[in-house]
């Protein structure tokens, strides 16, 4: 070996070290995030956090399915009865008579701290006979035979005021004695885990325990079965999704490309020789991208098995270039050329919003600068003088052929463009996606079981939401106490069909106070009682009861957050008013009424004017779906803008290096034509297209653009020995790239194959169309 | 249906021919036959009045209203005194509506407790023995023209609540509906039927 490639061999080894050791200290992360926009405002981007990081994401969502209701009910008491003993988890409800029994005494024994009726004037002797007179005629309803058992220690009914906060509340079903779904088939559980929905790790463990407790007690004949949903499942699982592909992916695409070589150059050596810019690639790539972003998502490294198949394509080059000689300095252009324009491609991306594109973009972009490096800098150095390939005459002779015949169908690029052109602007209404789902790693069976675990437990779909701060725990209850005053007026006035607070469950300590004050002591209230009651058909001796619980209520400490162990309200409470670093958020959930001119929706405009009307100006109404419907469209287009500099990037460098329109527009042509079509077909087989099309149609162009430039540069004109060398390499380096990203397609992440399939078939139809569009003249000249 | 009438009509020519007529017919009357009249009655409006004792009250609480049934299993209880209410029942849905508040939805579908309370008056009112089987056994006495039916609950849970339903009637109208409760309470709802227009 000569003194540069010495050094050269020195220079790779050194980096590749370097690399190796920024790997090693490289955390993976496989949580949804990356594919997830960031939030436009930092108060609405506080908000998403909260959903991430508090109670949300840490409930998970347990059905039990198969066997007869009787053996899921007993499975689901029996697991409720063990995770409420396991450390794992904070709380778990399931419908059960035990816990329904402990809230409703919970909520029987504190009416009178949290009934919104109780006032001082309810309790003059005039405000006793209403209420009282109110209870008896409720006797006559349908209510009465639950009321019969109340009336004589509450005949003022403040548990019926109670349950009519909650009364907009859908309820689970139930089933067996515990919570089913609406069709009986399946018993639900709610769990609220104690590790954060973000500790993959915990969510695992957490997740490993209810499997390992349901296989305990489950009958083995049963026929029972558990499925499971939630922000921290969807996690675990997309983690072990990632891992897994990622595993399969590189196997596959290894082997792939190690199969393509290994059948062209029949040799070990050139095999290993063909790798080392792919590995070496690889290394730089997530070194890069974890200097960059401080961790390297799976999704990124999933992805990065495509650059298998694009650094393959240098060597691939070169080693045809060398069996024939040393290869021209016109190869070495054209090949920079093709690296400058997937450069332009992959470079784009860096730019994106979307964290994961973004590293995608840097890994891509700094693979390729490597694996282009190393074929120019250190291969020639390793290579062996004569490379013995298989002889190839025969492919190529075929391949002529094949192009022969394809070249008579050069008008069919044209007219499938045109077709495909036509079908777009027939269709051009819902062709994109506006859905973040779409996005969502999660396979669409597990986010559909999701809606529908949520559909049978009654949960808010989230959709609109109050929120404020506070400096503190007590005036953000105050506070909130404010905003229910005038959601309750939006509720009477039909605006609302219900919403929640933490104060219907925790009361602020001074309305509590406001509360207690309110309730007259013993001898007061008894003989307003004896009035109230006067020529009532029920007798204020047999109300001692009432007397007792009145007054046991005002000796009583108030509630805190901790008199609430062991109720659903704790959770409720958790949920809604979060403790942050500084300050203290409440969530008030609102619900769309069912009827009305505008069913299912809410007008946060005139919302925003009550509470402004009301002096609460700080309070933030907002709508989740189309907030991130907006964002996503901001996204889109900010996709579509970055993608039309890629590709006049790309144009711009093709006529820099090509000098002539004339060539440039044939380079382009057959690359338009593949984009069009690949829309088409996308489009007819029913996706719909989101931000990952657009990033793929991009790639199409950026690496495409390659084997078209190959074409016109490397075949038009030139002796029939080198014109069959590019010919054979193109199709090797085409297969090798469509090849990996068609694996891609395969994979289960929609985010992974939304981009596989659209630039597998892209990059072959850019061959396929480049091939037919070909000058004639060029191959037959020496023909 | 049709085939059951030509059946009966069998049996009677039948007796007829054997001799034993008339006595057997009205022996052969029981709770498949009261069920039949009762599903022939079909959709039907009525008032009603019901009273409730309650242990505690010096005297009973007292309601009425109207009540519509429409074969086979909607059931509309409409109070107009003292308290208006519309309590509504689609097979296993119950809606409550009271004026001024939100209306209350409830799926009794999971619940056998519940679902023995409604298919006691549902059950009779569209004469579906297998419904009322299913919750209860049946005991029936006098004749078709002024019979008494008694369900008596068959599980424990529904027995913690109701002890017994005592039902009147004559022919396919059924006029007296009584629940027994098991703390000593007891209701009554006597109902008069409206003509059809």
């Amino acid at each position: 070996m000569k003194r540069p490639g010495v050094i050269a061999l020195t220079a790779w080894l050194l980096s590749l070290c370097a690399c190796a050791l920024v790997i090693w200290r490289t955390q993976v992360v496989a949580d949804l995030s990356a594919f997830m926009p960031q939030m436009p405002t930092a108060r609405q981007q506080l908000l998403m956090d909260q959903f991430k990081d508090g109670i949300i994401a840490r409930l998970i969502m347990v059905g039990i399915e198969g066997g007869d209701e009787a053996e899921r009910a007993r499975v689901s008491t029996e697991l409720g009865r063990k995770l409420r003993q396991d450390e794992a988890f904070l709380t778990v409800q399931n419908g059960d008579a035990e816990t329904s029994a402990r809230d409703q005494a919970h909520f029987f024994e504190q009416r009178y701290l949290l009934s919104p009726s109780v006032t001082a004037e309810r309790f003059t002797a005039d405000g006793l006979h209403r209420a009282i007179g109110h209870s008896i005629e409720g006797l006559s309803g349908s209510a009465g035979l639950m009321l019969k058992q109340l009336f004589l220690r509450d005949p003022t009914a403040e548990t019926l005021s109670l349950l009519e906060l909650f009364a907009g509340d859908s309820q689970p079903a139930s089933a067996g004695g515990v919570w089913a779904s609406k069709d009986g088939k399946r018993a639900i559980l709610l769990l609220q885990t104690r590790a954060a929905g973000a500790d993959t790790d915990a969510q695992a463990a957490a997740i490993a325990r209810i499997h390992q407790i349901f296989g305990e007690v489950r009958h083995p004949d049963g026929g029972t079965r558990v499925v499971m949903s939630g922000t921290g499942v969807f996690s675990v699982s997309s983690r072990a999704i990632i891992e897994r592909e990622v595993e399969v992916l590189a196997t596959a695409s290894m082997v792939l490309v190690a199969g393509l070589l290994l059948l062209v150059y029949r040799s070990v050596w050139l095999l290993l020789l063909g790798l080392v810019p792919v590995v070496s690639a690889a290394l730089a790539g997530v070194s890069a991208v974890s200097l960059s972003f401080g961790h390297v998502h799976g999704l990124t490294l999933a992805f990065g098995t495509t650059l298998v198949g694009e650094a393959v394509d240098y060597a691939i080059f070169l080693f045809m270039q060398h069996s024939s000689g040393q290869p021209s300095e016109r190869f070495w252009r054209t090949v920079r050329l093709g690296v400058m324009t997937s450069l332009a491609g992959f470079a784009v991306l860096m730019a994106s919003g979307f964290p994961g594109l973004a590293q995608l973009g840097v890994y891509s972009v700094v693979g390729l600068i490597v694996a282009a490096l190393v074929t120019r800098g250190l291969l020639p150095h390793l290579m062996p003088r004569d490379i013995a390939m298989r002889d190839l005459t025969g492919f190529n002779h075929f391949l002529d052929r094949l192009f022969a015949t394809v070249r008579r169908g050069r008008a069919v690029p044209v007219v499938l463009s045109a077709l495909a052109l036509g079908t777009l602007l027939w269709l051009h209404d819902g062709i994109w996606s506006r859905q973040l789902s779409a996005l969502n790693p999660v396979s669409k069976a597990d986010q559909a079981l999701d809606v529908s675990l949520r559909g049978d437990l009654g949960a808010p779909d989230m959709r609109y939401i109050a929120s404020l701060t506070a400096p503190d725990a007590q005036s953000a209850l105050r506070r909130a106490e404010e905003v229910s005053r005038v959601l309750q007026a939006a509720v009477r006035d039909g605006e609302l069909a219900s919403f929640k607070s933490p104060t219907m469950v925790l009361p602020s300590e001074s309305l509590q106070r406001e509360r207690q004050a309110a309730l007259p002591e013993p001898a007061v209230l008894g003989e307003r009682l004896g009035q109230a009651v006067h020529g009532a058909p029920v007798k204020a001796e047999r109300l001692s009861g009432f007397l007792e619980d009145v007054e046991r209520t005002r000796q009583a400490p108030l509630l805190t957050r901790a008199s609430l162990d062991g109720t659903s309200a704790a959770m409720l409470v958790d949920s809604l008013l979060i403790r942050r670093a500084r300050d203290h958020l409440v969530l008030l959930p609102l619900k769309a009424p069912i009827q009305g001119p505008h069913p299912e929706e809410i007008d946060t405009d005139a919302l925003d004017q009550r509470l402004r009307a009301a002096g609460l100006s700080d309070v933030t109404v907002i709508d989740i779906l189309s907030e991130t419907s907006a964002v996503f469209d901001s996204y889109l287009s900010e996709a579509l803008t970055l993608s039309g500099l890629g590709a006049l990037a790309v144009t711009a460098l093709l006529f820099g290096s090509l000098r002539s329109w004339q060539r440039t527009v044939r380079v382009l042509l057959p690359l338009a034509a593949a984009v069009l079509c690949v829309v088409a077909a996308l489009v007819l087989l029913g996706q719909q297209l989101t931000i990952l099309h657009v990033v793929g149609l991009l790639l199409v162009v950026a690496v495409g653009s390659n084997y078209a430039l190959f074409f016109d540069v490397g075949m038009t004109g030139r002796p029939k020995v080198e014109r069959h060398r590019t010919q054979s390499s193109l199709v090797l380096a085409n297969l090798s790239t469509a090849g990996t990203y068609g694996l891609l397609g395969l994979s289960s992440i929609p985010v992974l194959s939304a981009i596989g399939s659209t630039v597998a078939v892209g990059t072959f139809l850019s061959l396929l169309f480049a091939a037919m569009m070909a000058p004639e003249h060029g191959l037959e000249d020496e023909a | 249906m049709r085939s059951e009438r030509l059946g009966l009509a069998w049996h009677w020519v039948a007796c007829v021919a054997l001799g034993l007529a008339w006595p057997a017919w009205s022996h052969a009357w029981g709770v498949p036959e009261l069920m039949q009249t009762l599903a022939q009655g079909g959709s039907a409006k009525a008032r009603f009045t019901e009273k409730k004792f309650i242990g505690f009250m010096d005297q009973p609480v007292e309601s009425s209203g109207e009540l519509s049934f429409t074969a086979p299993d909607r059931l509309e209880k409409r109070t107009l005194q003292p308290k208006p209410e519309l309590v509504r029942l689609f097979g296993t849905r119950l809606i409550i509506e009271q004026p001024g508040k939100r209306q209350m939805v409830l799926e009794l579908g999971g619940r056998p407790d519940a679902m023995a309370f409604i298919e006691s008056i549902r059950g009779t009112l569209a004469g579906d023995q297998e419904a009322l089987e299913r919750y209860y056994t049946l005991e029936l006495k006098g004749r078709a023209d002024a019979w008494q039916l008694t369900l008596l609950p068959r599980f424990d849970n529904m027995r913690k609540v109701v002890t017994r339903i005592r039902m009147e009637g004559n022919q396919a109208h059924v006029a007296l509906v009584a629940f027994d409760q098991a703390d000593g309470d007891r209701s009554e709802m006597r109902i008069t039927r409206v003509p059809a227009p």
